[in-house]
């Protein structure tokens, strides 16, 4: 058994990077400014839940919008010959290989008032046409500094990590299962809906799951697409380490408030994904 | 019992430039136990997924009760399959997984015929509750399908088969992943199973014993053409070529010529048979089985040998013996030590007669007979995990 100790050095690291800081953002959610125990972190942060409301929301529907891009992807990949595959999932991943402020800049470009996408619709002439349609008078569609941008962020930056997860576990289903299916009548509507589809939840929950959590946490998302107009929780934690809100004890109160809803909320899914094969989330 | 069923009409199979099936013409009685029998990728299986119809000829035609179905998808044929690695839902429970043919189907609205409804809920837990007592699984609908064994597996992918009341059940090598002894009760259990549902099973095995055991009608299969179709009797005892002779049972195939009805000659000696109608003089195979020889002192014996291996298999012992060259296998109670000169007898009755074919010289002969066996086995292990 002496081969266990191969596993020291990273028990070492977990102990000091991971375990120490929790207990110190406990530690420091549970204390004043003067060191003292108190609760007052938490009573205070009735100011801060709009933070809360903005971020879940934003992160739910960024997740929503990933399973209806990436499920239907994931699902037809699978069934396509193995070099189509691997040049979709090449393509799927090369972003990912790319710096994110990198990627997130791009965006600001693209959506910009002035941006690619403005600019070529008005380059055809299409606000012409939709001002005609619409008695309106627009040279733009305002699409930066919204919270539509924000989704759009978590959606393209995250996406990658629903595709994955559900396309390995509809790539593992036994096609003689399918088959069995229409041996017993099932039409190809019903074979999907019966059986191909709650066979891939675990892929879906895992999906799900490497979505929302750092969709929930991000930060600079929102500063950069949305303008800075919607605080989230992530900016609002970095304001309380790093910002003029100087208060870490505030910082680590709002972290951990967030991160016991989040486990609530995996723990609620799966749940809900109990009994299903492989549920490999958390 | 006589009533055609199902034909498979001059039925030709290709991928890629492979043949799968050249040519099959087979046709399947009503409430009749077929057996397809042959090796790894013989197109055994791939007849049976042409009937389930999964895969389409190439040309030919399929026929169903008298109906062509060659373009009717799987969901609407009146045939269910037992798949080989049983394929349930593991998703669902035992009820949900026999069930599912039940909930996936309609059926016309008992009060208006030309609606089609839902199986209703009362009947769906009545029939389920039949299937499962009818594979003895009753009481086991609440369980998940993983803790159950893979002799308990099989039943359950049975009761779902044949929930929906098919005319036909399709068993791809349905006991290909059990031990020996749970395969030879359920050889057991599915005949009377057929028996109690009264319906046609078409099963698909490379296990020749398993095949005797089951069938009324065999279909020996070789490089996707029909060699002999027969009982099980038929197929042991007349079987029609030498590939047959040596893939039912064990079979010493020795070159012999036809002198006249009833009399055969090999080494060079005439021996009295009960076959007839060959030509004066022709060449033909001699099959003689293991057990059809008896071993006698060497002054009586019709020939002579020298013992050159013995095995011993419980039953009866396992005898190598060389005669001028060429070994035989025979089985036999009676002892004897490697090195012994034997006589042998054989009865009139133990000589079969089969003409020549591409086969002949191919099989039956015993001269290597231990590392034929580790070939066999081979064959075995690859089949399970190959076969499509």
């Amino acid at each position: 058994m002496k081969n266990k100790w191969l596993a020291a050095p990273y028990v070492v690291w977990m102990a000091i990077f991971v375990v120490a800081p929790l207990i110190l953002v406990v530690v420091f959610a549970f204390t004043g400014q003067d060191g003292s125990v108190t609760l007052d972190n938490f009573s205070n942060m009735g100011t801060y839940v709009p933070a809360f409301w903005h971020s879940f929301g934003l992160a739910i529907a960024a997740t929503l919008i990933c399973i209806l891009i990436g499920y239907p992807l994931a699902y037809f990949l699978s069934r396509e010959k193995l070099m189509v595959r691997k040049v979709a999932m090449m393509l799927i991943m090369l972003p990912m290989w790319m710096n994110f402020l990198l990627r997130t800049y791009a965006w600001m470009s693209i959506l910009d008032d002035n941006g690619l996408i403005n600019q070529f619709l008005s380059s055809i002439g299409f606000f012409n046409v939709w001002n005609a349609i619409f008695g309106t008078n627009i040279q733009f569609f305002h699409m930066i500094n919204t919270q539509g941008a924000i989704v759009l962020g978590m959606v393209y930056n995250f996406l990658p990590f629903m595709v994955l997860p559900i396309f390995s576990v509809i790539d593992k289903i036994d096609p003689k299962v399918i088959e069995a299916a229409q041996d017993l009548g099932a039409s190809s509507s019903m074979v999907f809906r019966k059986v191909i589809f709650p066979l891939s939840l675990p892929g879906v929950l895992s999906g799900v799951t490497m979505v929302f959590i750092p969709s929930v946490s991000t930060f600079a998302l929102s500063r950069l697409l949305g303008g800075g107009k919607t605080l989230l929780l992530g900016d609002l934690i970095e304001m309380q380490f790093l910002g003029n809100a100087y208060n870490p004890h505030l910082g680590s109160a709002i972290a951990l408030v967030m991160m016991v809803i989040v486990l609530v909320m995996m723990a609620i899914m799966n749940r809900f994904g109990e009994g299903e094969e492989g549920v490999a989330v958390l | 019992m006589s009533k055609e069923l199902i034909r498979l009409s001059d039925c030709f199979m290709k991928f890629d430039d492979d043949v799968i099936l050249d040519h099959i013409n087979l046709y399947i009685n009503d409430k009749e136990f077929l057996t397809l029998l042959g090796p790894s990728g013989c197109g055994k299986t791939t007849t049976l997924r042409i009937i389930g119809g999964f895969q389409k000829p190439t040309s030919g035609d399929v026929y169903f009760d008298g109906v062509r179905i060659n373009d009717v998808p799987p969901h609407k044929r009146k045939v269910n399959t037992v798949f080989q690695k049983y394929a349930l839902f593991t998703h669902m429970n035992i009820f949900e997984n026999v069930a599912f043919g039940l909930r996936v189907n309609k059926i016309p609205d008992p009060n208006n015929p030309n609606r089609m409804v839902k199986v209703p809920e009362a009947e769906i837990k009545q029939r389920v509750e039949e299937a499962l007592a009818l594979v003895n699984l009753a009481g086991y609908g609440k369980r998940s399908v993983n803790s159950l064994s893979g002799g308990q597996q099989q039943r359950v992918a049975i009761a779902r088969a044949i929930v929906n009341r098919p005319q036909v059940l399709l068993l791809d090598e349905p006991l290909g992943a059990l031990d020996l002894k749970l395969r030879k009760d359920m050889q057991i259990e599915l005949k009377r199973i057929q028996q109690q549902v009264g319906i046609t099973f078409i099963y698909v095995t490379h296990d020749q014993e398993e095949a005797l055991t089951m069938s009324d009608t065999i279909v020996v299969m070789n490089e996707g053409k029909i060699q002999q179709i027969g009982t099980p009797e038929d197929i042991y005892n007349e079987p029609k070529n030498a590939f047959v002779a040596d893939f039912i049972g064990e079979s010493n195939i020795i070159d012999g010529i036809m002198h006249e009805d009833y009399v055969v000659g090999m080494y060079g000696r005439k021996f009295k048979c009960l076959d007839k109608g060959f030509a004066p003089g022709e060449a033909v195979d001699v099959v003689i089985r293991p057990e059809d020889i008896d071993i006698v002192p060497e002054a009586e014996g019709q020939l002579t040998g020298t013992v050159t291996e013995v095995t011993f298999k419980g039953i009866h012992y396992d005898i190598i013996v060389d005669f001028r060259g060429f070994k035989w296998l025979i089985q036999t109670t009676d002892y004897s030590p490697v090195g012994a000169k034997i006589g042998v007898k054989i009865d009139p009755d133990g000589f079969h007669i089969m003409k020549k074919s591409q086969y002949s010289g191919t099989f039956g002969d015993y001269s290597s007979y231990s590392s034929e066996y580790d070939e066999l086995n081979e064959d075995r292990l690859e089949e399970n995990e190959d076969e499509e």
